[in-house]
């Protein structure tokens, strides 16, 4: 298996060429946080719906590359309609599989995200993968205490 | 004079060039990455180290005879580089870490003299931020305005819209002489014409130009001219700004330090003469003299030769992409007006993607927005990729490139099409 393979891997094809949960959230009490690669120029904005402890409703508009695209639309499946909680510890696991160098032992939620773990062999992608979870983590941030979100760089 | 292409013996020149003999995974190394930093021949490697082997001493001050030799040899480049680029005089000649401080001494020093409130100051559209942001930060502190002519569709600059914003507070055009992204040589000659009839003084941004391609200030007869030697076979922490004599004469030091002054008082100092003026503090002595090695190898191949052998393989890489599906291209595509740069994407795969896919058969290329934010948002693309050449680049590494990129799209299109 050469390294592009298993880079893109057919599950991250599919969520880049099918992203879910793509486009614009309308409504009341939804708050978007922009959050951007200057390297790469990827930008996403991430529409959030925090309501009753709950992620109740989430969408992501990106022009991302490949593995940025793709984590974000995992990250979205992962987490939709999820309590706050458990999105937090989701976080803290993705970023785990991505940051260490141990296989991470990961939950049933993630059963695509597993396919972002051949990122790690490409230190400057890890960012592009991170980039819609720092983007979700400045959402609740936001959610939690009233406060606007700010932009999210990788850098 | 007649260029014979074949002035430009390929195998011999590669051969200078050790790296370009590495291996990466098995596959032997692409590089087509040379608008970003040039590979080094080994006359250039081995200057370094026989500086620091034989006379590293400071320069300028010591008696002893390794500090008579380093200076000699470092003032010794300055008086090469006046020659490369058609200098007057090697005291107009002032040596900076890179093309980016060589601008920014002049947006810090003419520029904070000599811009004003509601004065003008004219960029190109496709200026790197290094020739972007230092005007940007002058004019907020000044309150002047940036203009930008138009570019044609085909990634030319339009000589027309430059003269009709030229007005009278216009204080200076700072312009690429090639851009990075698209590889469009701008006609410098004609815009310093329609500049000085306006009273306004040009700064050149030649990173990209002065490595690939002959260039002669006087023949120009631009006012500044900022370049890099790592884009020129030369090692890194060199920047050369040039300046028309009475123009740096006039202007305030830039850092204040050692070297760059010739009396010093408890509260007060009087500045060195040109060129040390400019040049505070232990450069960088090593590099420098290296890099008169690097001007040495260029002037022994001919500039002439350089820029021929350029043409070439842009007119080989415009044949091979054209005959790729699904590929856009940016810039102009006449070889003669544009450098040996190639900036494309492919539909359906994002740049980071397509560098990181190539990258695994050997091919090295640059991806992204290429320090080139404003015209990546006029081209509404996210970045591009872009295939670089330089002396040493070849038609089958082209072919190579040609062939990961096919991969590419099958890597991708696999899916898409499943």
């Amino acid at each position: 298996m050469s390294l592009s393979d298993e880079l893109y891997r057919e599950t991250i094809l599919d969520h880049y060429h099918r992203p879910r949960n793509q486009g614009e959230l309308k409504g009341d009490n939804v708050l978007s946080v922009d959050g951007v690669n200057p390297l790469c120029g990827d930008e996403l904005t991430l529409f959030l719906k925090v309501e009753d402890g709950k992620v109740s409703d989430l969408s992501i508009k990106s022009r991302g590359c490949s593995i940025n695209t793709a984590s974000a639309s995992m990250m979205t499946e992962a987490i939709k309609g999820q309590s706050v909680e458990r999105v937090n510890e989701l976080i803290s696991t993705f970023k785990d599989m991505m940051m260490s160098a141990d296989e991470v032992n990961v939950p049933e939620e993630f059963e695509d995200l597993e396919a972002l773990q051949g990122v790690k062999k490409y230190p400057v992608r890890i960012k592009c993968a991170l980039l819609p979870w720092n983007t979700l983590i400045e959402g609740l941030r936001s959610a939690e205490s009233g406060a606007n979100p700010h932009m999210v760089t990788t850098e | 004079m007649l260029v014979c292409p074949k002035m430009i013996d390929i195998e011999t020149i590669r051969e200078d060039f050790p790296i370009l003999k590495r291996e990466l995974d098995g596959k032997r190394l692409v590089y087509l990455d040379s608008a970003a930093t040039s590979q080094k021949p080994n006359v250039v490697i081995d200057a370094v180290s026989e500086y620091y082997r034989m006379y590293n001493a400071n320069i300028h001050r010591g008696i002893h005879t390794l500090s008579e030799q380093a200076t000699h040899a470092f003032e010794k480049v300055r008086v090469k580089i006046k020659n490369f680029i058609g200098a007057p005089d090697s005291r107009e000649v002032i040596f900076t870490k890179n093309t980016t401080e060589a601008i920014n001494l002049v947006a810090l020093t003419w520029g904070r003299k000599n811009i004003g409130e509601g004065d003008e100051i004219m960029l190109s559209p496709m200026e790197h931020h290094s020739n972007l942001v230092p005007w940007q930060m002058l004019a907020q502190e000044k309150k002047a305005k940036l203009v930008f002519p138009e570019l044609t569709a085909d990634g030319r600059l339009d000589l027309q819209s430059v003269e009709n914003l030229l007005g009278p507070k216009t204080k200076i055009i700072a312009i690429t002489q090639m851009s990075n992204v698209l590889g469009t040589i701008v006609p410098i000659a004609e815009i310093c014409k329609l500049a000085h009839a306006n009273g306004t003084i040009v700064l050149v941004d030649g990173a990209q130009s002065v490595p690939h391609m002959p260039t002669n200030v006087q023949e120009l007869a631009c006012d500044f001219l900022a370049f890099s030697m790592h884009k020129m076979c030369g090692p890194t922490g060199v920047g050369i700004l040039w300046g028309k004599s009475e123009l740096l004469e006039a202007m305030p030091p830039f850092m204040g330090g050692g070297d760059m002054i010739s009396a010093v008082w408890a509260d007060r100092f009087v500045p060195n003469q040109l060129p040390w003026k400019f040049e505070a503090g232990t450069p960088n002595i090593a590099d420098v003299i290296a890099s008169g090695a690097a001007i040495d190898y260029l002037s022994k191949l001919g500039m002439a030769n350089v820029r021929a052998h350029e043409i070439e393989l842009s007119a080989y890489a415009s044949k091979k992409f054209s005959e790729l599906q699904g590929v856009t291209l940016y810039g102009p595509r006449d070889p003669e007006l544009k450098g040996g740069v190639v900036s494309f994407n492919m539909d359906g795969i994002h740049p980071h993607d397509l560098g990181q896919i190539v990258n695994e058969d050997g091919v090295a290329i640059r991806v992204g927005h290429h320090c080139c934010q404003p015209l990546m948002r006029q081209m509404d693309v996210m970045g591009t990729a872009r295939a670089s050449f330089y002396v040493y680049t070849t038609t089958e590494e082209i072919d190579m490139l040609v062939d990961a990129l096919q991969k590419a799209q099958k890597v991708f299109g696999h899916v898409a099409v499943r």
